[in-house]
């Protein structure tokens, strides 16, 4: 069974007014557990209200036509709506905005509190949190959440989603506005959390080095359709495609790319740097030893 | 939760009415309001009824837009209403129960009072729903120049109006994003009692309140960086002037405004005495 299943998904913002918009136009979509999916696309071309019908958070407009199915709970029943919560976390963008409470403690235990767990083990899911995101619990368990530096804030406001050990985690913009250290420890982090929590991961981003490097699988989205679905290597070889819908392609791609112009007989689909540089490997190793060389300046 | 709030929300069509004047949209509106007090009679209120719709057609507005403001202050209508209905102890006596007396009068002031707070509503509205904030707070700074010679402070107090309207949107969206975060966390904002509510609401208001902070420190900061201050020496990119729709809105309006005063004061109700041939003995 797949986690997730969307059928003929549409949804118009403001409907029957001047702001009229199509932001899902027709989506279908089967995700299968364990996947880690990346989904690309300009701004405004439907990626957060997607992930939005996942948990129910916007609410199926054409109920009739359109279905949305996720571990088995249906997004228009009412009565699972707060289960279907705590089985898909998502962290949204800038999550460390909505930071209330007065302790890192508390904050990160107002999801599990919702769940109505008992105390012991809503306690013993914070500290479990805490130290999944890196957060030494005795050093950070009682400080106030306004005090803490940008990345460790995002790191609070991630504890809070995953200490309700959702099945499904979706992350929009994990990493914008992070320094480059912080950005390299949160995606570290959420490649762990795929395997200490999450087994199927969802990432939203406008990095296409990051998502090339982290998912299964990427869809690209445009004006509210999926326009490409596939791999990392057999979506970013649509590279007509890519650059159509307003997206980039990743830098070991372009760089892959300025090397075969150049005349290095690189295979395509190169997405990673560790997979061109595997690919650069292969060559110095093989037979073409003059065209190496010409790599290694570049 | 808050997307359908229309009260405030600027409506473009390309109508007379956006086109007038805001200064004059202004004062015509605050016109209006103080006119609907006066209405005495319930021919006045078909008279201002249909006044409201001559704009509302002019201004290429779909009623519903209208009326969704009223939405707002449903509750509030309610229950004034009820009050008004129940306690208001003049006249013949339709019905009694305990406290509870409903009487000719009362059912009179009830109907009145709705209709007046719902004309009140939909025709503030339309200012807000015809004119750009930023037109706004300009026609605002205009209208108060005169206030320069006592040394008030016109041009702050503008561009606190045309900030404040300006967040308004980007607020209510921030809101929005908070509360999909909190329910995402499982949180729950329409069950339980009163106090339950208001406590559910700690998790949004607090965020809101720290991030409103922070928006302002950085905005202040960017106007700084843009030497912003509010001396005379600014000027205007659009400069606002009055034309011929103006004149036509403002002769409309004020012969709107006579005849509702004049029936009120000089002819000492003649439009009750036209309730009186539709009604007869309803009243």
């Amino acid at each position: 069974m797949s986690a997730i299943e969307l059928k003929d998904l549409t949804y118009i913002y403001s409907k029957k007014t001047p702001f009229e918009k199509r932001a899902l136009d027709d989506i279908n979509l089967s995700v299968e557990e364990g996947t880690f999916l990346g989904i690309i696309g300009e701004t405004g071309s439907g990626k957060s209200t997607l992930i939005q019908h996942l948990n129910g958070l916007i609410k199926v407009q054409n109920k009739k036509v359109s279905s949305v199915v996720v571990n088995g709970l249906s997004a228009t029943e009412k009565k699972t709506l707060k289960q279907l919560r705590f089985e898909v976390g998502i962290v949204f963008q800038y999550p460390e905005y909505q930071l209330f409470e007065d302790t890192v403690k508390k904050d990160v235990a107002y999801g599990p509190k919702n769940m109505k767990l008992p105390q012991e083990e809503i306690d013993a899911r914070v500290r479990r949190a805490l130290e999944v995101v890196g957060l030494n619990y005795d050093e950070f368990a009682e400080r106030s959440p306004f005090e803490l530096s940008g990345g460790e804030k995002r790191r609070v406001a991630i504890a809070g989603v995953i200490a309700m050990q959702p099945k499904i985690l979706v992350l929009d913009e994990p990493v914008a506005g992070l320094d480059p250290v912080g950005r390299s420890e949160i995606l570290a982090l959420i490649k762990q959390l795929q395997k200490d929590v999450s087994p199927t991961i969802i990432m939203v981003s406008h990095n296409m080095d990051d998502i090339a490097m982290l998912a299964d699988r990427i869809i690209a989205m445009y004006d509210g359709k999926i326009e490409l679905d596939g791999t990392p290597s057999e979506v970013f070889c649509n590279r007509e495609k890519i650059k159509e819908i307003g997206l980039d392609l990743p830098l070991a791609t372009r760089l892959r790319d300025k090397l075969v112009e150049k005349g290095i007989n690189l295979p395509d689909g190169i997405v990673t740097p560790a997979q061109l540089e595997a690919s650069l490997a292969a060559i110095k190793n093989g037979t073409a030893k003059d065209e190496v060389g010409g790599g290694d300046n570049v | 939760m808050f997307r359908d709030i229309s009260f405030g929300q600027y409506y473009p069509t390309n109508s007379l009415v956006h086109k007038l004047d805001a200064r004059v949209k202004l004062l015509l509106t605050i016109l209006f309001v103080v006119v609907i007090f006066f209405i005495k009679s319930y021919f006045g209120f078909m008279l201002t009824a249909f006044v409201l719709i001559v704009i509302i057609l002019t201004a290429r507005l779909p009623i519903i837009s209208v009326l969704k403001s009223i939405r707002g202050i449903l509750f509030i209508i309610i229950f004034t209403s009820l009050i008004n209905l129940f306690f208001v102890k003049q006249g013949e006596i339709l019905w009694h129960w305990k406290i509870f007396t409903i009487t000719k009068v009362g059912v009179h002031t009830t109907i009145k009072m709705v209709l007046r707070l719902v004309l009140l509503i939909s025709g503030a509205s339309l200012l807000s729903l015809t004119t750009t904030p930023v037109q706004l707070a300009d026609g605002v700074e205009s209208i108060m120049a005169p206030l320069k010679l006592i040394k008030f402070p016109v041009r702050d107090v503008a561009m606190i109006m045309s900030i404040a309207l300006r967040f308004i949107p980007t607020l209510f969206e921030e809101t929005n994003k908070i509360i999909a975060a909190q329910k995402a966390r499982g949180a729950s904002f329409d069950t339980g009692g009163f106090f339950a509510r208001a406590k559910a609401m700690m998790p949004v208001l607090i965020p809101l309140f720290v991030n409103s902070f922070r928006r302002a420190d950085e905005l202040a900061f960017a106007m700084d960086a843009r030497c912003y201050n509010a001396t005379d020496k600014r000027t205007k990119m659009k400069k606002a002037r009055i034309g011929f729709g103006d004149i036509v809105a403002l002769l409309f309006m004020l012969s709107f405004a006579t005849v509702i005063l004049l029936d009120r004061y000089y002819f000492a109700g003649v439009g009750i005495t036209i309730d009186y041939w539709i009604f007869g003995d309803l009243l």
